[in-house]
Formats: structure tokens, C-alpha cells, sequence
């Protein structure tokens, strides 16, 4: 093999700058180990079951964004036959108003950050 | 004056949003559809304002008796988070005057009647019944739907800004930067933009939707602004169009607008 | 293959290093941009295309002017552009990577690209350019990357390569026909609905192209062995000549077309890069220089003993380059949006920012060339060591 050296190094140097987030994370010494979203509401009853909502809840609301923006379709009947306003900002944020213990909570955790906040505005925390 | 006008806009604005001064095509009181802070707004739903083909006249003429007033500009911006910005460069606008030779650029002549020369019609997005911007979107994040209104996708816009160079009445804006830090009254019940798309008016569809007439039409309290469905033999705005004299803009390129000008 | 691209002299060494500090200068001006918003440039709501798209536009047609070297090659077999039509192919394939930055580079949001083609809209020129340029990117890289194999295994290409090669043909004539479309198929804009914008592209592509390639060619002969002798130079030139009278030739047609019928809206553009308008004459001395280039560079290439002379012929490219750069890169998209539809007059100019990240581009096209062109004359032993 020619020039094994340089290519041995070469892959090091690849394998660290590619695992390089990992080691941030563990030198940072603050890696989240679970998620604990806090729901606050005299609701009982969520527009899809929770299970679903914590798996879904993005493909749901892709959904509810296109009929409303798309479609104009803006009612949404769920499985028990309630009907609900499709919308972010109000049904669910409604219940959901404390966004840093419940949005937050998971994305930071799965390290994703969904661009809904640069336009839909969020709602304005009770402070505790 | 600015003062008193901004307290005016955010009291008329607010009284707007909660549906104090609605009233819908066919003439109802539609006030209580929303209650304000209400959890529950289906009730607003159920009764939307519908059409075939939605159109909206200005009379020209009551518009520039108030000169100056901008009630519809101003409740219009204020409802739809449009930022203000200082640098005309950055400048985003979904109603507007201009001055007539510039709105009506293909009506050249220097001997029209005085007062129409020197007035400054608002201009809208036209809502074309065949769109050129439609046309040239790649992603179809504009959209003209089965009423006759012309969406926008914010989610899906890409910002290449095709439209605007389609566009033959320049009706659309793009956020050359994040718009938020100028929107001096955020309503939370409507989105704000992100930076890189285009927006422009959507004869209020959101509204339209839970039985309010556009902000715009509310909002202007010498009735210069007529909205409704053109389809409808019977509708306000049909029949201001078929006694009075009309004209549209650049009706030559075969867009077919919907926002018709009344001349009295 | 690539591998030859990795040995050289100092020289060498020195302007890939150089590339790569424009490049990365670029890099961190477009990440100003990205997270500021395109509101960085000098664009605005009147004049929303400027130097990027303009730049877009120019280099499809150097990207399609390489059929103007590949045509007589394969379709008519002329032999004298055998050591030549490579480095066409190659300076297409950059031009198409620079295009497609420019492109990028120009988005509000723009990764929301992929949107395009997960929505695909028939009805958008924007649509069929894409698949345009993609396409002719596809073929151009199949074909240089075949035609630089067998030349190293010293044999004659595959034969199933032909019919790609005859395909990129009409293809170049496409990229080049569907972005004059983009453009003349818009009512809104007077200045650039005209049926001729498609032949004037193109005209302007095979004159400012094949320029181009001339220079390129002479600096490979001053820095490298690489000698393609005097045929092609000559029979390029002569190209340069053709399309560059036709090019001036649709350029008096639109002025002729303007000023004599009067129609203000077609006019008033026409007013605005040759006299100004309403004040602004941003682009007026611009325009002139762009005018008295073309003159000077068809003076010279009509005079059969200044064009054989390859010093005066570098020189008349230049002019050519430049007079076209001008006139496409600056003017041509400018233009369409001053005045606006309501006749008001707003001004632009790139910013600081806006240029540095153009240069950047156009730095990843120069490294492309670079690269491909090493690797290529490498390979023939045409470098010197």
C-alpha cells in the first residue's frame, strides 16, 4: 500500500472531526439523559391519542398546516368525534402554554429545532 | 398625530380581531362569533364568508375625500404582523397609495379630470383570475384557489422571488431580513413572516374563514372599500360595478384583475 | 485521474492556494448573508434580481458555448479542435457548478431547494431550467470523464459515448433557449419580452464563450507545454467574429425596435442603460464602455491580419469578454426591473458583501477549470515538470 501513513492519519483526523460532536457533548459534561415533557391543562382529552402525539405530533401538524393553508379545510375531527380549529397557536398552545417544559423539553433533548416559532408566535409564559 | 393614530389603529385593531365590528356579505351582525380569549372558536368556523369568486371595488372618489386617512392600510399591517421599517430598501407593504399615474401607469394623460390626477389610489394584490405569478412559482407556493383568492405557502416559499418579477402591479414584498424586530404590535393570532420569503395581501382569508370581511374593508368607515363575491348577482359589489363607471389596472395584459376602481 | 491534479510546481500550488482564500473570504461573507438575510445585498423590493442572477445568466451561456467547439469536432469532424474540445467541456461543467451557486446563493430560504423538485411545477420555467442545467451538467461530466479516460489508456472513446456527446448538442442550444425564457416570458417586464432574447443569448454565449476558451488556451500555452497550434486559435476566432457581429447585430434590432416605435414602456429601459432615467444613470457609463468594447473587438476581428495575429486576437477577446459581461452580466437582468411596473425608478448597486461572494463563485469555477485542465494535460504529458 502506498502511503499508508498519510492515509492512516488522513482517517483519524476524518474519524474525529466527524465524531467531533460527541466529544463536544461529553467534554461539555451536559448530555440530557431523558425528556420530560410537563403537561399543564385542565384538558382531558388531546386531539389524537398521547402515544401518537409523541411519535406524530410533527406529522399531524404537517398535515393541519397544509389543510389550512392549502386546503382552507380548517376543522378537524378527531377520532371521538370532537371537532377542533386546526391550529397551532390556539388549540394546541391553548393547552399547551408553558412551551420551554413542553416543546422544548423534547427538541432540545433530540436535538432538533423546528422552524414553527420564526413565524407562529409563541404564547407568552406564566412565570412560576 | 402619530400618537393619537397608533392609539386609534391598536383600539380598532383590537375591536377588529375581536369580531366587535363584523359584519358579513349578507349584511349580518356577525359580532359574536368570536368572543375574545375564547378556547373555543369553532363556532366563528362554521359560519365562513364563502364566494365563487371574490373581488373588491374602491371608490376612488369617498377613498380621497379622506386624503390622508390610512385606517385600511394601518388595520391591514397591524392584524397581519407587517413589519415597519425605517430603510425603504427593506420595505414590505401589502395596501398602499401611490399616486395616480404610477397606479394606473398605462392611463398617460396629463389633461384627466384634476381631482383624479392628484389622487392616490390604494393598491392591493390584484388577485388575478389568471395569475402570471402563479404561473412562475417552482414550487407552487403561490396558489390562486377555487375563490379566486391568490395564496401564499410561507412554509414552502423558497425565496427566489420569481413572482415578483412576474408580477405586473409590483403587489408583493420579500423579507430582505428577519421582519420580527419591526413589528411594533405583534397578534398572536396571525403568523409573523421569516426572513427570505414573499408575502403580500390575501383579501384576508383568515378571516374570511371564521365570517369577517377583511380587515381592510372593516376598517374604512366612508364604505370606499366594497368586497364580495362577483358571481353572486345580488352581492354589494356586483351591483356597485354594473351602475358605476369602472377601470382595472393594466387590463391589457389579459391577467383579469379583481380589484376594480371606481370612477364617480 | 484526479490524482495528477495533486502534483505541481510552486506555481501551481500558489494559485490553488490563492483560489482557496477567495473561496473561503467568499464563504464567510455568504454566511453573513445566510444569517442576516438577502437584505445584505443591494437588492430591494423594486430591483429583486441583481448580480447574482445576472451572473446565473451569463455563465449558462459560456456553460452552453461549448458546443461551439464540440459541434465541429464530433458532427463535422474537424480534427484541429481535437486537443481543444476537452477543455471546452471542462469550462462548460465549471460554468454549470457556478451557475447552480449563483443560483443557491440567491435564495430567500435556500434549503428549501429540494421544494422544486418535491413539488414539481410544469407551469415554471425555473422548473425546466433545472432540469435543463442539471441534464447538461450529467452529460458533460460522463463525456469529459470518458473521453479523459481513454486518452490516458491511449485508446478511442467508447463508442456508445458518441450519441451522448451528438445529445449534448440541441442540449447546449436548450440550457441557453429555456433561461431566455424565464426571462421572455414574463408580460410584466417589457424590456426583456421579446422573442429575440433567446437568439440574442445565444449569440452573446458563442461570442463571449469561445473568447474566453481563447484566453484560456493562451495562458495554458504560457504556463504549460500544452500547444494546440494555430488552426483552432484561428478557427475560433473566426466563431468569435460570427457571433459577435450576429450578437451586436439583435442588440441594434431591440434599440431600432425601442426608439422608433416610441412605446414609453419598452423605451424607458432602453433609456435607462444608454441615457438614464428620471436621474439615475447607474448604468449609463457602463453601457458606453460595453458599446465602445464591442466596437473596438469587431474592428479588430474584421481585419483578417489584426485577428491572425494571436496578440491582437488575445486582445480583441478581451474586449469581446468584457463588452459582454457588461451587457449580460449587469445590464441584461438590471434592466428588466428599472423602471418597475409603475414606472418609478429605484435604485441598485451590489454591496461589498454581495461582490465578495460573487468573486467566491466564480473562485470554485476558476478551481474546477484549474484542476480538470491539470489533470487533462497531465495526462498527455503536456505539463511542465
Amino acid at each position: 500500500m502506498y502511503d499508508a501513513g498519510k492515509i492512516i492519519i488522513g482517517l483519524v483526523v476524518f474519524l474525529a472531526l466527524v465524531s467531533y460532536p460527541i466529544w463536544y457533548d461529553a467534554a461539555r459534561g451536559d448530555i440530557p439523559t431523558s425528556a420530560d415533557p410537563k403537561i399543564v391543562t385542565a384538558e382531558k382529552e388531546c386531539v389524537a391519542p398521547t402515544d401518537y402525539m409523541k411519535d406524530s405530533h410533527m406529522d399531524l401538524l404537517n398535515q393541519w398546516r397544509d389543510d389550512v393553508v392549502r386546503k382552507g379545510v380548517r376543522v378537524y375531527t378527531a377520532e371521538s368525534g370532537r371537532k377542533f380549529e386546526m391550529s397551532l397557536s390556539h388549540t394546541c398552545m391553548d393547552c399547551h402554554s408553558n412551551k420551554s417544559e413542553f416543546c422544548d423539553e423534547c427538541h432540545n433533548y433530540a436535538g432538533v429545532n423546528p422552524y414553527c416559532w420564526d413565524c407562529h408566535i409563541e404564547p407568552e409564559e406564566v412565570q412560576q | 398625530m402619530t400618537i393619537d393614530r397608533r392609539k386609534f389603529i391598536k383600539t380598532a385593531g383590537l375591536a377588529s380581531l375581536a369580531g366587535l365590528v363584523g359584519k358579513n356579505v349578507l349584511g349580518q351582525d356577525v359580532s359574536d362569533v368570536i368572543e375574545p380569549g375564547s378556547f373555543d372558536r369553532l363556532s366563528g368556523l362554521q359560519s365562513p364568508l364563502q364566494a365563487r369568486r371574490w373581488a373588491m371595488a374602491v371608490d376612488i372618489g369617498k377613498c380621497e375625500k379622506q386624503h390622508d386617512c390610512t385606517k385600511c392600510i394601518d388595520a391591514c399591517h397591524l392584524v397581519h404582523n407587517v413589519p415597519k421599517f425605517d430603510n425603504p430598501k427593506d420595505e414590505i407593504k401589502w395596501i398602499w397609495k401611490e399616486p395616480f399615474e404610477h397606479a394606473f401607469h398605462e392611463q398617460e394623460n396629463e389633461f384627466q379630470k384634476t381631482d383624479l390626477i392628484h389622487s392616490t389610489p390604494l393598491l392591493f394584490c390584484n388577485h388575478c383570475d389568471i395569475p402570471p405569478c402563479v404561473s412562475v412559482c417552482p414550487t407552487r407556493a403561490t396558489w390562486k384557489r377555487e375563490d379566486g383568492i391568490v395564496m401564499m405557502d410561507w412554509h414552502r416559499c423558497i425565496g427566489c422571488r420569481y413572482c415578483m418579477a412576474g408580477c405586473p402591479y409590483g403587489s408583493r414584498s420579500f423579507n430582505w431580513r428577519d421582519p420580527r424586530p419591526f413589528i411594533e404590535d405583534q397578534q398572536k393570532d396571525f403568523p409573523t413572516r421569516m426572513r427570505g420569503v414573499v408575502e403580500k395581501c390575501t383579501f384576508c382569508d383568515e378571516r374570511l374563514a371564521v365570517g369577517l370581511l377583511p380587515a381592510c374593508v372593516e376598517a374604512c368607515d366612508v364604505g370606499a372599500l366594497v368586497f364580495g363575491d362577483l358571481e353572486d348577482p345580488e352581492s354589494n359589489v356586483r351591483k356597485l360595478l354594473n351602475n358605476n363607471f369602472s377601470i382595472r389596472r393594466k387590463p391589457g395584459l389579459g391577467t383579469q384583475p379583481e380589484v376594480y376602481y371606481i370612477i364617480s | 485521474m484526479i490524482e495528477k491534479a495533486l502534483r505541481g510546481n510552486s506555481k501551481y500550488w500558489g494559485w490553488i492556494g490563492f483560489l482557496f482564500i477567495v473561496i473561503f473570504v467568499g464563504l464567510l461573507f455568504y454566511l453573513r448573508q445566510f444569517g442576516y438575510g438577502l437584505g445584505i445585498t443591494g437588492l430591494n423590493r423594486d430591483v429583486t434580481w441583481g448580480l447574482y442572477i445576472a451572473q446565473f445568466t451569463f455563465l449558462v451561456g459560456v456553460a452552453a458555448s461549448a458546443v461551439m467547439v464540440v459541434l465541429p469536432y464530433y458532427l463535422h469532424n474537424f480534427k484541429a479542435f481535437g486537443k481543444i474540445t476537452i477543455l471546452g467541456e471542462i469550462l462548460a461543467i465549471a460554468s454549470v457548478v457556478m451557475c447552480g451557486t449563483f443560483i443557491f446563493v440567491d435564495m430567500g430560504q435556500p434549503l428549501r431547494i429540494p421544494n422544486i423538485f418535491l413539488f414539481p411545477s410544469p407551469n415554471s420555467l425555473m422548473f425546466w431550467d433545472s432540469i435543463a442545467l442539471g441534464g447538461y451538467l450529467v452529460l458533460n461530466v460522463i463525456i469529459s470523464i470518458n473521453v479523459i479516460a481513454s486518452e490516458k489508456k491511449g485508446t478511442p472513446p467508447p463508442g456508445w459515448i458518441k450519441p451522448i456527446i451528438l445529445l449534448s448538442i440541441p442540449w447546449a442550444i436548450s440550457i441557453h433557449t429555456v433561461t431566455a425564457f424565464l426571462y421572455s416570458g414574463l408580460a410584466a417586464r417589457p424590456f426583456w419580452m421579446t422573442a429575440i432574447l433567446a437568439p440574442r443569448f445565444l449569440a452573446s454565449a458563442f461570442s463571449g464563450g469561445p473568447a474566453l476558451l481563447i484566453l484560456l488556451v493562451f495562458l495554458l500555452k504560457k504556463f504549460t507545454r500544452f500547444d494546440p497550434g494555430r488552426e483552432p486559435i484561428q478557427k475560433l476566432g473566426l466563431i468569435v467574429t460570427y457571433a459577435m457581429s450576429l450578437n451586436v447585430f439583435f442588440v441594434l434590432m431591440e434599440i431600432f425596435t425601442a426608439f422608433y416605435s416610441g412605446i414609453p414602456e419598452h423605451l424607458d429601459h432602453f433609456k435607462f442603460l444608454y441615457v438614464g432615467l428620471h436621474g439615475n444613470t447607474t448604468l449609463v457609463p457602463w453601457m458606453w464602455v460595453s458599446s465602445i468594447l464591442a466596437v473596438i473587438s469587431l474592428t479588430l476581428l474584421y481585419i483578417p491580419k489584426a485577428r491572425n495575429n494571436e496578440a491582437v486576437l488575445g486582445f480583441a477577446c478581451v474586449t469581446v469578454f468584457l463588452s459582454i459581461w457588461i451587457e449580460k452580466g449587469l445590464g441584461m437582468v438590471i434592466t428588466g426591473f428599472v423602471p418597475n411596473p409603475l414606472g418609478e425608478v429605484t435604485r441598485y448597486w451590489p454591496t461589498f458583501t454581495e461582490t465578495m461572494i460573487t468573486i467566491g463563485v466564480y473562485a470554485v469555477g476558476a478551481l474546477i477549470v484549474t484542476i480538470f485542465y491539470k489533470a487533462t494535460l497531465s495526462i498527455r504529458g503536456e505539463v511542465s515538470v
